[in-house]
């Protein structure tokens, strides 16, 4: 990779390779892409919604405790899975 | 609130499967001739027998009840039906992610802003060469140019894209060149599909399986693109499964992930299935999706393990595998309840290594060329073809 997305400072969605959607089949939200399918956890969905539109890591997290003030780890949770989305690049710099 | 990573594979399920893929064959109608084809070698003498596009739709309506959420377009070259856009665009409302495979035959920059505007959401490219010489002796048409600007209309109109490189020993030198060629056109997914013998491919196994030596040059350049290009482009490598110990799951496991359905209607657990003597193969215009996925003799027949004869019945790997690919057992073997002889632990894995012994041995020795020639893949070769095995079988 040329260039990492850094969380810092870059803004980010998904990727346009994969699509977000609710599958009732499998009674989970689902990320499509051109080889499969993953299944996403309510919370991974959640975060990932919030990703459709340009986002920040800073502006998502806010969001989130927003609507979420009680959960206290929140942020470091949301990193990890930005973390493990960025290796799979299902979200990518907007710029690119 | 806590996130975990999710699981990064679909596992089979216990009760009712759920198929993931729709495959789409929409016509064997092609207006290149590769001879490593996988469609049948029996191909029809017109195009009369073809669903219409209101029974496309009513399948993929049907496929998407049953849960299936990706749809892939192929053929043949199914851009020779001038409904793919429109198929492409209900499929997306039906909330299908829709894939289409084609060789840019039949592409224009119009047809491509159709596509995207109807919601096409991948589309993969095959080259038949790196060089427009290479290309035009494998595809039967001189195409190359044309490919190259479709591949970059596509990337210019943002349309996510993969190039697919049909590898076999006449061409399999060229990988350093065609990962080269990908880069410079900006495409971002590359994949290097070994030919896998089936169908046309396994008529002409003899001229296009590569050397083990062959193909150990075409890993290491693989991966030396991957180590020193500092490209952004990802690199898929499938290797033909003859010089695999193990073999591949058939279709992800038969009757578990995809429905293939052809161009006059039949249902098909994989691609190939029809060569498997003794089958009945259902078909959409007199029987429902869900019956024929859920319990139909075709789709039941290998589903699972309960089939399996030795060694795979007692083998700790079954489930790894589930013995491999049936219609290669049947090629192979001529017994399509057998362990796929690519594994080393089949009694008849000598027939394997008899093909790649015999691979290499003709590698080495230059001057030998193989008894017959290419037989590329169209209209009149299918129609020798079958007279011939109608004069041997008679
Ligand atoms: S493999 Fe070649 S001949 Fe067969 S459908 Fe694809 S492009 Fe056409
Ligand atoms: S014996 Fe059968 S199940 Fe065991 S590894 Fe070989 S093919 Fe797979």
């Amino acid at each position: 990779m040329s260039s990492t997305l850094d969380f810092a400072r870059d803004t980010f969605k998904i990727n346009p390779r994969y699509r977000l959607q609710w599958e009732d089949a499998q009674q989970c939200h689902v990320l499509l892409y051109p080889e499969g399918l993953v299944k996403l956890s309510g919370t991974a969905a959640e975060i990932l919604g919030r990703c459709q539109q340009p986002t920040r890591a800073a502006e998502l997290i806010a969001e989130l405790q927003r609507e979420y003030p009680a959960a206290d780890t929140l942020a470091d949770d949301v990193m990890e899975f930005l973390t493990h989305a960025r290796q799979q690049e299902w979200i990518k710099r907007t710029e690119d | 609130m806590t996130v975990k990573p999710p699981a990064d594979k679909v596992s089979i399920p216990e009760r009712a499967p759920v198929p993931l893929w729709l495959l789409a064959e929409l016509t064997y109608a092609c207006p290149l001739q590769c001879p490593y084809c996988s469609n049948p070698l029996e191909l029809p003498k017109s195009r009369s027998s073809e669903l219409t596009t209101e029974q496309w739709l009513d399948v993929m309506q049907q496929a998407r009840k049953l849960g299936a959420v990706q749809l892939g377009f192929s053929g043949g070259e199914p851009l020779v039906r001038p409904d793919v856009e429109l198929l492409v665009q209900e499929g997306s409302k039906m909330g299908f992610y829709c894939n289409l495979i084609t060789s840019a035959l039949g592409l224009t920059t119009e047809r491509i802003t159709a596509l995207k505007n109807a919601g096409l959401n991948h589309l993969q490219i095959s080259f038949q060469g790196s060089d427009q010489e290479t290309n035009a002796r494998f595809g039967g048409s001189d195409s190359f140019v044309h490919k190259l600007a479709m591949t970059k209309e596509v990337i210019r109109q943002g349309i996510p894209l993969g190039l697919n490189f049909v590898l076999h020993r006449h061409n399999i030198h060229q990988v350093a060149d065609f990962l080269a060629l990908a880069d410079s056109l900006g495409a971002e997914f590359v994949e290097l599909a070994n030919t896998q013998y089936y169908a046309w491919a396994m008529h002409n196994r003899e001229q296009l399986l590569p050397s083990r030596q062959q193909l150990q040059d075409a890993e290491a350049a693989t991966n030396k693109f991957r180590d020193t290009s500092g490209s952004r482009m990802k690199v898929f490598f499938v290797a033909p499964d003859y010089y695999d110990d193990r073999p591949k799951k058939c279709s992800n496991g038969w009757g578990t992930t995809f429905i293939t359905v052809t161009p006059d209607g039949d249902v098909l657990p994989c691609q190939s299935a029809r060569i498997i003597p003794g089958l009945e193969f259902p078909n959409i215009r007199t029987q429902t999706l869900r019956d024929i996925w859920l319990d139909s003799t075709l789709f039941q027949r290998f589903r699972g393990t309960a089939w399996m004869q030795e060694p795979c019945a007692s083998c700790p790997e079954k489930l790894i595998d589930l013995g491999g690919c049936r219609c290669q057992a049947f090629m192979l073997t001529g017994d399509a309840a057998s362990t796929d002889p690519v594994c080393s632990l089949s009694p008849l894995h000598h027939v394997v290594t008899e093909i790649t012994d015999a691979a290499n041995a003709q590698a080495s020795s230059q001057s030998s060329t193989p008894a017959q020639p290419l037989l590329f893949r169209n209209t009149s070769n299918a129609r020798k073809l079958s007279a011939k095995k109608e004069t041997s079988t008679s």
